[in-house]
């Protein structure tokens, strides 16, 4: 992925800033900018999500595409934010300790690589709150 | 709006096909369309050609024009189109190719698929597969393709009855119908125990859970109903033709283990055909891994929710059972190369309602359904095919 195309979404990466629907309340993350509720009535704003949440369901990914190879066995998880939205995220703990119903807290990690000389992401993954 | 036949079919074999080159793929599977038909080039009005990545499998964009071209149809300047959608992209381009001949724009048009996946290594292909589903929020974090579908059967058998064993029955059957069709990658049976002793993947998924990486083109002749005494080959009339469209991102789902674009198009395909899930005699379904076929029977009606897996361990869905699925043994044993699956499905449906399916014949079969989904679920193609 470009320098510039991961720098564009380093707020929403890094802090989980996400949107809200001023209109009817509803929460987006990732975040829209078009609320497909209300459409053009939308009113859609920042919004700094808590990070907070619970696992939906998950896998453990054992055979990873170039940018994770080196990161396997890890734990990918659904996870929906105490505010509604739901996100695709990684769980920062063992393929034995995930459970569907797990409550959640994001920590900022070290997401991936392009290659091993190429850039490095950083972003949030998800850690076990009762493990930490 | 015209009714529309397929007046003939073609299929390459499908495999790792190290020596053909991807536009002599299309050429194959083409030329054998047309001879079926009976239809020379030069009276091909349109072509509709289904690819999902040739950009990063081959890096060769501009797909309609260079397959028109080497078909030998760049001298008659054809129109000729590429259609994208993920692993979609073959049931669109047969989806547009019906819709051109249904609204008389078109009378005789070719739908084809084509994919060369087996020029990159398996991590470049894992890359560019990901690519159907959203990038920037799955990729990115780190799901692959199969680790997606296998969040939807962790989601399923938290939620309904299904063990492991239930998973791994569908690709049993699907090796079992893959080794009675001469086209097919996989032409072995497998016991339960393969797919069990098989590597981990994505938990649950094992590797025989999933369908391989696959070179192959798919192509089929479409004319207006009324036109069909003009040509040799034996039509059979498309009944409906549906596609819906959900989120791009499995996290945004209404329901994980449920594909409502599914569910819409077969309402819409049912609806327009004045059908319903009984009098389909065969279905070739979207088997992508095994929890996709489960998933897909139930959405398509053919059982309530949380009974796929009884359906699938009851042989009701194999050759000789109540509604028999993948017949071709499906994208886990014929093979998926992503842009040729849709047509696949097409060719494999017309060739059993016309009798021709050999030691895989579905009796008596005179209405077929096909289901072509994109990505996890965001595109998802139905047709229902039927004898004249
Ligand atoms: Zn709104």
């Amino acid at each position: 992925m470009s320098v510039a195309r991961f720098w564009r979404k380093i707020p929403q990466r890094y802090n989980l800033i996400g949107t809200r629907c001023g209109t009817c309340g509803r929460h987006f993350f990732p975040p829209r900018t078009f609320c497909p509720d209300c459409r053009r009535a939308g009113e859609i704003g920042p919004y700094h999500f808590r990070g907070t949440g619970e696992v939906v369901t998950f896998t453990v990914i054992r055979t990873a595409s170039e940018a994770f190879e080196q990161m396997t066995p890890y734990v990918l998880a659904i996870i929906r934010l105490d505010e509604g939205p739901q996100l695709t995220g990684q769980i920062v703990c063992t393929p034995e300790q995930a459970k569907i119903g797990m409550r959640v807290r994001p920590v900022f990690r070290r997401i991936g690589a392009d290659g091993t000389s190429g850039v490095i992401s950083y972003g949030t993954k998800f850690a076990p709150v009762a493990l930490s | 709006m015209r009714d529309v036949a397929v007046i003939g079919v073609g299929c390459t074999t499908f495999g790792e096909k190290w020596s053909t080159a991807f536009r002599h793929l299309f050429i194959e599977a083409g030329a054998l369309a047309l001879e079926d038909a009976g239809v020379q080039g030069e009276q091909v009005d349109a072509l509709y050609v289904g690819n999902m990545s040739a950009g990063r499998f081959v890096e060769q964009e501009h797909i309609g024009a260079l397959i028109a071209d080497y078909a030998g149809l760049a001298t008659t300047h054809i129109a000729s189109t590429r259609v994208e959608a993920a692993c979609a992209s073959g049931g669109l381009a047969f989806r547009q190719a019906v819709i051109a001949v249904a609204s008389g724009m078109e009378d005789i048009v070719v739908a084809a698929g084509v994919e060369k996946m087996t020029d990159v290594g398996t991590g470049a292909s894992v890359e560019a597969l990901a690519g159907a589903a959203d990038r920037e929020w799955e990729g990115f974090v780190g799901a692959t393709f199969p680790g997606l579908y296998a969040m939807m059967a962790v989601d399923y058998m938290h939620r309904y009855p299904l063990s492991r064993e239930d998973l791994a029955q569908v690709a049993v059957k699907n090796h079992s119908n893959g080794a009675k069709n001469p086209i097919a990658q996989f032409q072995q049976e497998i016991t339960i125990d393969t797919v069990l002793r098989s590597s981990l993947v994505a938990d649950p998924l094992r590797l025989f859970d999933c369908s391989p990486i696959t070179d192959g083109a798919a192509a089929v002749v479409l004319a207006p109903l009324e036109r069909v005494h003009e040509f040799t080959g034996t039509p059979v009339k498309v009944l409906a033709t549906a596609q819906a469209s959900d989120s791009i991102a499995l996290h945004d789902r209404r329901d994980i283990s449920t594909l409502d674009a599914t569910v819409a198009a077969a309402n819409r395909a049912f609806s327009k055909a004045h059908l319903t899930p009984r009098e389909i005699d065969l279905v070739e379904v979207h088997d992508c891994f095994t929890i996709a076929e489960i998933i897909a029977i139930e959405d398509l009606g053919f059982c309530r929710k949380g009974e796929g897996g009884r359906l699938t361990r009851e042989g009701e869905t194999a050759l000789g059972g109540r509604i028999p699925v993948n017949t071709s043994g499906g994208l886990k044993a014929c093979g998926h190369p992503v842009g040729a699956t849709g047509i696949k499905q097409v060719w494999e449906v017309v060739t059993q309602l016309r009798g021709e399916a050999g030691a895989r014949q579905v009796d008596s079969a005179e209405i077929g359904m096909t289901h072509n989904v994109g990505g996890t679920g965001a595109t998802v193609a139905v047709h229902i095919l039927g004898v004249t």
